[in-house]
């Protein structure tokens, strides 16, 4: 009979919205959050007899999460519609990276100086723009920005289940690092000065 | 003698893998010489410190973020309990 507190109730009711919340900074996409949520959930019942108890219950589900979570994004890189698409990946926005630049290879614009990141406020800020700056870049640069900036995934792995050579992943990181900056220049001291209107 | 665009390169992989003697030399010298690349490697820093912040702590910038909807909550209950049921 499985007690009270570890019933699948109690878990979803307790536990759901931050699993939830956890997978959805590390995948960016809810019908993934909600697999890797269920998937925790269904090992979780099967390896209940393994919970030991000496670790909280949140922490010992969260565990689990993120080996899910791991899984669900090598399938999701796997897919053909991601890698399979028209334009090779390492081809993948060149242009804009192109234009940052002008015809001596400098800075076609001034940078934008923006401070430090201290505050838990612009964490929170950050979080929004850089997914809605995520959503602007070619999918396949924000997927490997997100395995390894957000899930944090070494180069090695990420080139393995990607199928691409260190040396094309580095080039791609570059090309996503500078179209985010790109964006965040509209967005993140735009919106500091709308904020202060 | 590295160019921004270069220089921008060494910066990113910086992130990503160590950089060897020369590479670290040459990207150091053009950051002495060059403010728009200091501030462009500021930016670089900037959004990699708060994305391995988030990546430390991702359920500390939930208000942000909503919770499991209901359907979801509902369809993961019943999956659960047809697993437990199939036991």
């Amino acid at each position: 009979m499985t007690d009270k507190l570890s019933s699948p109730e109690h878990w979803v009711a307790q536990h759901g919205d931050y699993l939830f919340r956890f997978a959805m900074v590390k995948l960016r996409d809810e019908h993934m959050a909600e697999d890797a949520v269920q998937e925790t959930l269904l090992a979780a019942l099967q390896g209940h007899n393994k919970f030991s108890g000496d670790a909280a219950e949140r922490t010992w589900l969260v565990g689990i999460l993120k080996h899910k979570i791991v899984d669900l994004i090598r399938k999701k890189v796997r897919e053909p519609t991601l890698l399979n698409v028209d334009e090779p990946m390492e081809f993948a926005q060149d242009e804009v990276t192109e234009a940052m630049f002008d015809e001596t290879s400098h800075w076609a614009a001034p940078c934008q100086d923006w401070g430090s990141p201290d505050k838990v406020l612009e964490q929170k800020r950050f979080w929004q723009i850089l997914n809605e700056c995520l959503r602007r870049l070619p999918p396949q640069l924000a997927m490997l920005y997100s395995l390894r900036e957000i899930s944090g995934m070494d180069t090695e792995s990420i080139c393995k289940d990607l199928n691409i050579s260190p040396t094309n992943s580095w080039v791609m990181l570059h090309r996503a690092r500078l179209g985010l900056k790109e964006c965040f220049e509209v967005h993140w001291l735009g919106g500091v000065q709308e904020g202060a209107r | 003698m590295l160019t921004c665009k270069d220089a921008s390169q060494l910066m990113s992989q910086s992130f990503d893998r160590r950089l060897g003697l020369m590479e670290r030399a040459g990207l150091r010298f053009h950051l002495v010489i060059c403010k728009s690349c200091q501030l462009a490697y500021r930016q670089l820093d900037f959004m990699h410190q708060l994305c391995q912040r988030i990546a430390a702590e991702p359920v500390a910038i939930h208000p942000m973020q909503p919770g499991l909807s209901a359907e979801a909550g509902e369809r993961i209950l019943k999956e659960l309990h047809r697993k437990q049921d199939g036991q």
